[in-house]
C-alpha cells in the first residue's frame, strides 16, 4: 500500500485530460460485451418476424387485392419495411430507457456508485443515453441491410436512416429515462408499453397512412415522434424526401430529445443527490 | 455567521473536512441540525450514533453528493456545491451499501471504476492488481460479484474506494452485517490503511469498531454532536473508571435496591436484571454493598467502555 501512503499523491496528468464520456467508455463497453447476444435477439428477430409475416404474407394480399394508391404506389413491404425500421428503434430505445435504468437506480445502485466519483448526473445521463444511442443504431443498421437485401430500400438515400433512427432512439430514450428517474417500481412500465409504445406502434404510419385515421385520431398520430421517423424514414428509403420537411420532422424528434435529456437530468439528481 | 466567514477567510485552513453549523433537512424532518467538525489530516475520526442520529446525512454531504441545507461546509478548502467534482476526486467512497454491479468480476468492478476518475486502463490494471492483493481477492479477480460472499464484497468495496489514492476515505457503517471474522479482517486492513497515513473518516454503532479504529469521535444523538473526543477523553468525561454489575433475580425490587447503595457511586442505573454503579473503584463498591446488606446473585466488575458513554448521551430507548 505504498502509493495510499503517500498523503498527497501527485495525481497522473492525464487525469485531467479524460472526459467525462470518454471515463464511461469500459463499463459500456463491457457491458454490452455482456448482453449483445440476448439483444439481437430480442430487438432484431422480432421485427424480421414482422417484416416477414406483414410484408411478405400480408402485403401480397394487400397489393393483389387493393388500390395500392394510397400506399404511394409501392409494394406493401417497400411501405411497411421503413415504419417498421423506426419502430424498432422505438422499441430499443424505450427498452434500453426502462428496465436497465430502474436497475441502476434501485437495484444494483450503479448510478450511486458513479455519483460518489467526479462524474456529474448529467454526465451518467448523457453517457446513459449516447449508451442507448449505440444500441439504437446497431440495431438499426443490420435491420437496414436486411430490408435492403427484401429490395425493399428504393434509393441510396436509405443509408441516411441509420441517423433518423438514432433521432427517434435519441427522442424516445431521453423523454422515457426521465419519466423512468421519477418512476418509484417497474408497474409503471406496463403503462408505458401498453398505452403508449403498443399504440404507436400500430397508429403511427408504420402499417398504414394514417389520413385512413378518424380525425382527431390522425392528429394524435401526427404529434407521435415515431410518425415524424417513420415518415423520414420512408421517405428516404423510397427517395422521395425533401430538405424542408425532413429538416422539419428531425428538429422535432430534437426537441423530444433535448427536452427529454433536460428532465432526465433533473430526474436522476433528484434520485442521486439528496 | 459574518464573524465566521471572517475566520473562513483569515486563518489558513488544513482542515480536511470543516463544518460550521452544518444542516440538513428533509423536506419537514431535519436530520442534521446544526454540527461543527473539523477533521485533520491523518486522523481516524468517527461518527458514533443510534440510527435515524444524523451520522449518513452528514457523510453523504461530506461526500459531496448531498447539498447542505444550511451552514458552512468545505472539503480540501472546497465548497461542495461548487467544486463537487474536484472533491469527489480526491476521496473514496464505501457507501453503507454495496454499490458493486453485480454483473460485472472483482476486476472488472475496481478497472471500470477507476476509469470514472480519469486514469488510463494501464494504470487502473496496475492499481487493481495491487489492491487486489491488498484485500486477499487475487485468486477470486475474475469471478462475478454475485457470487462473492458478504465480508468479500465489503473488501472489494474498501478495495475500490482506493483505486484513486484518495487523501480521505469515508466508511459508511464498513462492517454492519459482517461475522466476527470478516469484521477483524476488514478492521486490520483498516488499520494497515490508518498506519500508512490515509485519513479515514467512518460511522459505526458498534463502539468495539470505534475503539479500535478511531483517535477521535464525535457522538451524533436527534442531528446533533452530543460529545467529542478520543476514546478515553469521553470515557473519562462521561462514565466513570469502573462499573460494578450487580445481577439480580428479576422479582426482585431493583428500585428500592438502588436506594440502599445510592451513595455508593456516582451515578446508578437500575436495569431490569442487574444495577449499574458506576464508580472509580468497583472492587470497593462492591464490598460496599454486601456490607449493606444487599446479596445479589452474582457480582462484575469492569473497566468502563464506550457504550457506557453511548448509552448514557444517547439513552437506552430504542430510536427508529
Amino acid at each position: 500500500m505504498t502509493s495510499a501512503a503517500s498523503a498527497d499523491p501527485a495525481r497522473p496528468a492525464s487525469a485531467h485530460r479524460v472526459g467525462p464520456l470518454a471515463r464511461q467508455f469500459d463499463y459500456w463497453a463491457t457491458a454490452y460485451r455482456r448482453t449483445w447476444k440476448g439483444s439481437v435477439i430480442s430487438s432484431f428477430l422480432l421485427p424480421l418476424l414482422y417484416l416477414a409475416a406483414m410484408g411478405v404474407g400480408l402485403g401480397s394480399l394487400v397489393d393483389h387485392n387493393a388500390n395500392n394508391d394510397a400506399l404511394g404506389g409501392v409494394s406493401y413491404l417497400a411501405y411497411i419495411a421503413p415504419g417498421l425500421l423506426a419502430a424498432t428503434a422505438m422499441q430499443t430505445a424505450v427498452g434500453e430507457a426502462t428496465y436497465p435504468i430502474m436497475g441502476k437506480i434501485k437495484w444494483n445502485y450503479v448510478f450511486h456508485a458513479m455519483a460518489a466519483t467526479p462524474l456529474r448526473v448529467r454526465d451518467i445521463v448523457v453517457g446513459q443515453i449516447g449508451y442507448i444511442a449505440f444500441r439504437v443504431g446497431t440495431t438499426c443498421a443490420v435491420f437496414l441491410a436486411v430490408i435492403a437485401a427484401f429490395g425493399a430500400v428504393h434509393s441510396p438515400l436509405g443509408a441516411l436512416c441509420v441517423v433518423v433512427e438514432l433521432l427517434v432512439g435519441l427522442a424516445f430514450g431521453a423523454p422515457i429515462f426521465a419519466l423512468t428517474a421519477r418512476l418509484d417500481n417497474e408497474a409503471g412500465f406496463a403503462l408505458i408499453f401498453r398505452l403508449a409504445v403498443i399504440p404507436m406502434f400500430l397508429f403511427s404510419g408504420a402499417f398504414f397512412p394514417v389520413n385512413q385515421l378518424p380525425n382527431g385520431i390522425e392528429w394524435l398520430a401526427y404529434v407521435t415522434p415515431l410518425w415524424h421517423g417513420v415518415v423520414m424514414s420512408r421517405d428516404l428509403t423510397l427517395g422521395v424526401a425533401t430538405l424542408w420537411p425532413t429538416l422539419g420532422h428531425a428538429a422535432y424528434l430534437l426537441v423530444w430529445g433535448g427536452v427529454g435529456t433536460w428532465l432526465a437530468v433533473r430526474g436522476l439528481t433528484r434520485r442521486l443527490i439528496r | 455567521m459574518s464573524h465566521r466567514d471572517a475566520n473562513v477567510a483569515d486563518v489558513p485552513d488544513t482542515s480536511l473536512i470543516r463544518a460550521r453549523g452544518l444542516t440538513k433537512a428533509y423536506g419537514a424532518v431535519m436530520a442534521v441540525r446544526g454540527i461543527d467538525l473539523d477533521v485533520q489530516r491523518g486522523e481516524a475520526f468517527g461518527f458514533l450514533g443510534p440510527n435515524g442520529a444524523g451520522k449518513s446525512s452528514t457523510m453523504r454531504m461530506v461526500a459531496a453528493v448531498s447539498p447542505p441545507s444550511g451552514g458552512e461546509l468545505r472539503i480540501f478548502g472546497l465548497d461542495p456545491a461548487v467544486d463537487g467534482p474536484a472533491i469527489r476526486a480526491r476521496l473514496g467512497v464505501c457507501p453503507q451499501d454495496d454499490t458493486l454491479d453485480p454483473e460485472l468480476s472483482t476486476l472488472e468492478n475496481l478497472v471500470i471504476y477507476g476509469r470514472y476518475f480519469g486514469l488510463s486502463r494501464a494504470q487502473c490494471q496496475a492499481k487493481a492488481a495491487e489492491l487486489l492483493d491488498f484485500v486477499a481477492l487475487t485468486d477470486r479477480s475474475t469471478d462475478r460479484v454475485e457470487n462473492l460472499s458478504g465480508g468479500m464484497k465489503r473488501r472489494l468495496t474498501i478495495a475500490r474506494s482506493l483505486m484513486n489514492d484518495p487523501d480521505l476515505l469515508l466508511l459508511d457503517e464498513p462492517t454492519t452485517g459482517l461475522d466476527p471474522q470478516a469484521r477483524h479482517l476488514l478492521w486490520d486492513k483498516l488499520f494497515r490503511l490508518r498506519q500508512s497515513g490515509v485519513t479515514l473518516v467512518l460511522t459505526t454503532h458498534y463502539m468495539d469498531e470505534a475503539e479500535q479504529l478511531c483517535n477521535r469521535l464525535v457522538v451524533m444523538d436527534g442531528g446533533l454532536i452530543a460529545a467529542e473526543g478520543s476514546p478515553t477523553e469521553l470515557i473519562r468525561e462521561f462514565s466513570t473508571r469502573e462499573v460494578t454489575e450487580l445481577r439480580f433475580a428479576p422479582d426482585d425490587d431493583h428500585e428500592a435496591l438502588a436506594e440502599k447503595v445510592a451513595d455508593l457511586a456516582e451515578r446508578i442505573e437500575a436495569l431490569p436484571d442487574r444495577l449499574l454503579l458506576y464508580t472509580d473503584d468497583g472492587e470497593a463498591a462492591a464490598v460496599a454493598a454486601h456490607e449493606r446488606g444487599l446479596t445479589p446473585a452474582s457480582v462484575l466488575v469492569r473497566r468502563s467502555t464506550l457504550e457506557d458513554v453511548f448509552l448514557r448521551l444517547t439513552g437506552r430507548s430504542l430510536v427508529d
